[in-house]
């Protein structure tokens, strides 16, 4: 019998840890891979020694890596070069990598070099009838859902982080992890590359947010919003014009050009409510806006509004919840 | 030092209405323009020609119409346009875009530094700047915040990657992609617009470019993904409570038991 096909998993390795994306992944390409009759499996390229059986206990059959220091950075060049020269040896159908940034500018150039269609930041997927992958993704500035087929192999997609589930560890499960061929790590045409620093703050992973807009006067009034989010336990974020206007740092950007988040809890205070901020927000689970004016775009997403000033409000919100 | 900035031309995103009985975007709903983030791509460009003198040549694959896309880049100081406009390119999806894109570049010529957008806002990908390095067989830095230095022989850029911020000093060619956090485009003054009007956009159709690309690498043959179904989702629109400022006491309990319900606080 021929071995079968893989469905590959791109994994990505950084700042010393493997993406969470990777986990959701593989439960949801267990369940693909089942489906098209397919073999589980991971690529991941390291710059040490990492113990991966974490990866095979969340489904993977096969987990193949390259190691090399030179992957101590986001060089796509080299990453692709790597894996375009992996993916000459192996038969594989599907390729899933996770939609970060690294993701998004290193799955279109492997797509690239092997012509091969690519779909990029998909929410859902499924197998049809036929055995293709079903690509479900947001276009039109989030505004719409497109069903993307591919008709050449391998079929690839980028996808979201948080869009699927984890699954869970199961320590009894069995799979092999092989070490594969390095092709090459150097990047002539790469003078430096070197980390400047580490983004401090992940609004994406939090429960509760709480977000300023133009509302928010000037860089001192942010502090009565983090007072706010500090109380709460949770993390401080804003609109892109105060962004624009330099009142807060761009990490802290919700929205379609900045971060997508899913708290339980999403506080607008003087936040309109245009399309590309809902883009990265309309999926909390819960929002409460302040807003002096009742027409408010934001009012139509809310769960809970109020109708007044927000210098107003914080400061007594947080009064009554110290009592 | 040559510059190649890639232009999409996109409906209004404000306006666009979508068909959700038959799963179409009405295209005709609404005007189009500039993507927003190529305006960032250009006003790059041009500060780096304002710095070093740097020669830009605008691109763009699409309808006949894109030529207005071409011209308001030539008011925005780009100084030659270039349309590729064929059959042969409709129904392309990013790949079979990217490799007619790079076969344009090739065609124009010797170049040090391409810029694209981030993204378009309607198809959404991201994926054509790196997938056109690709076939260019060059180097390219995506999401790109910041020119750190640009020398003629090496430029260094900042990236935001793997959860961190980093700088890569490439030498040429190179292709970026922007973010909107790199500069604020200026406005044409009404002179450079009029001058613009009589501007010459070359066209460049696939007869144009046939020595760098295969026929069937081009539109809808060159193009292994398609659109099999469009959904609009209903709007979200939430049953919303909203309390006035007299009632902002019952908005603050109201939000005290949720945070309780939902385990964020202690009772
Ligand atoms: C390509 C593109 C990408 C974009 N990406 C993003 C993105 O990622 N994120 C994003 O947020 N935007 C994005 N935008 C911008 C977006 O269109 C809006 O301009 C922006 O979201 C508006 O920010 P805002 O709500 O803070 O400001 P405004 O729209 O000015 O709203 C301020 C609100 O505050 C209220 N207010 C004023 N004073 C008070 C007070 N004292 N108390 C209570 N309320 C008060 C006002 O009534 C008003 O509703 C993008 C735009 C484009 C074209
Ligand atoms: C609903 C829908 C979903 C789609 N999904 C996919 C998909 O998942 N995969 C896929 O391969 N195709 C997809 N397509 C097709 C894709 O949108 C087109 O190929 C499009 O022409 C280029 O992709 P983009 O708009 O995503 O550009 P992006 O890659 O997002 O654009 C990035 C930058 O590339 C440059 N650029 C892009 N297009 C041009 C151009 N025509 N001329 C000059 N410069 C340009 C601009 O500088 C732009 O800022 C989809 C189309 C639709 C309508």
């Amino acid at each position: 019998m021929a071995a079968k096909n893989e469905l590959l998993i791109l994994a990505e390795y950084s700042q010393d840890k493997i993406h969470p994306v990777v986990f959701e992944l593989l439960n949801k390409g267990k369940e693909l891979a089942d489906k098209a009759d397919l073999t589980l499996s991971v690529l991941i390229l390291l710059p040490e020694k990492v113990d991966l059986s974490e990866l095979i206990f969340h489904g993977a059959e096969k987990v193949y890596y390259i190691e090399d220091s030179a992957f101590a950075y986001p060089d796509e060049f080299l990453y692709k070069e790597n894996i375009l020269s992996f993916l000459k040896e192996h038969q594989v159908d599907i390729i899933l990598t996770g939609a970060s940034n690294f993701g998004r500018s290193l799955a279109p150039r492997i797509a690239a070099g092997l012509k091969t269609g690519l779909t990029a930041d998909c929410t859902a997927l499924d197998i049809d009838e036929e055995g293709n992958l079903v690509q479900i993704r947001p276009a039109f500035s989030e505004k719409i859902l497109a069903h993307i087929k591919s008709d050449t192999r391998p079929q690839m997609a980028t996808i979201r982080y948080q869009e699927f589930k984890k699954g869970s560890t199961d320590k009894t499960r069995q799979g092999e992890i092989i070490a594969c061929q390095l092709k090459r790590n150097e990047n002539p045409n790469l003078k430096q590359i070197k980390k400047l620093s580490n983004k401090e703050i992940n609004i994406a992973e939090a429960d509760i947010i709480v977000a300023g807009g133009s509302g928010v006067k000037n860089t001192e009034d942010f502090k009565l919003l983090k007072k706010l989010a500090d109380l709460l336990g949770g993390q401080l974020a804003a609109s892109r014009d105060v962004v624009d206007a330099g009142l807060i740092a761009k990490e802290y950007q919700v929205g379609y050009s900045g971060q997508r988040v899913k708290p339980k809890l999403y506080f607008a205070f003087g936040i309109s409510g245009a399309p590309q901020h809902l883009a990265g927000m309309k999926e909390a689970d819960t929002i409460i806006a302040v807003n002096t004016d009742p027409s408010a775009p934001i009012f139509n997403l809310a769960d809970y509004g109020i109708v007044a000033d927000l210098y107003q409000i914080i400061p007594e919100f947080i009064e009554m919840l110290k009592k | 030092m040559h510059i190649i900035v890639l232009i999409k031309q996109v409906p209004e995103m404000d306006k666009v209405l979508f068909d959700s009985e038959k799963g179409r975007v009405d295209r005709k709903s609404a005007g189009v323009e500039v993507n927003p983030f190529d305006l960032n791509a250009l006003e790059t460009a041009v500060g780096i020609k304002e710095k070093t003198g740097a020669e830009i040549s605008v691109l763009s694959m699409g309808p006949s119409r894109a030529e207005e896309a071409l011209k308001e880049a030539v008011a925005r100081g780009a100084d030659n346009a270039y349309l590729l406009n064929d059959q042969q390119f409709a129904g392309a999806d990013t790949i079979a875009t990217s490799a007619s894109l790079a076969a344009a570049v090739e065609t124009i010529g010797d170049y040090d530094l391409i810029i694209a957008g981030e993204m378009s806002v309607d198809g959404d990908t991201a994926q054509v700047g790196p997938q056109t390095a690709e076939f260019l067989n060059i180097n390219h830095a995506a999401y790109v915040s910041e020119l750190i230095s640009v020398e003629e022989d090496e430029i260094e850029i900042k990236t935001s990657l793997w959860q961190a911020n980093y700088s890569k000093t490439f030498t040429y060619p190179l292709l970026i992609t922007v973010t909107k956090d790199i500069n604020t485009p200026r406005l044409p003054s009404f002179k450079d617009k009029m001058k613009a009007r009589k501007a010459e956009v070359k066209l460049l159709t696939f007869e144009d470019i046939k020595n760098k690309v295969k026929i069937d690498e081009v539109g809808f043959k060159g193009s292994p993904t398609w659109v099999d179904n469009i959904v609009v989702p209903e709007e979200i629109s939430r049953k919303t409570k909203v309390f006035t400022e007299e009632e902002k006491e019952s908005a603050y309990k109201k939000i005290k038991e949720l945070l309780i319900e939902k385990n964020l606080m202690e009772d």
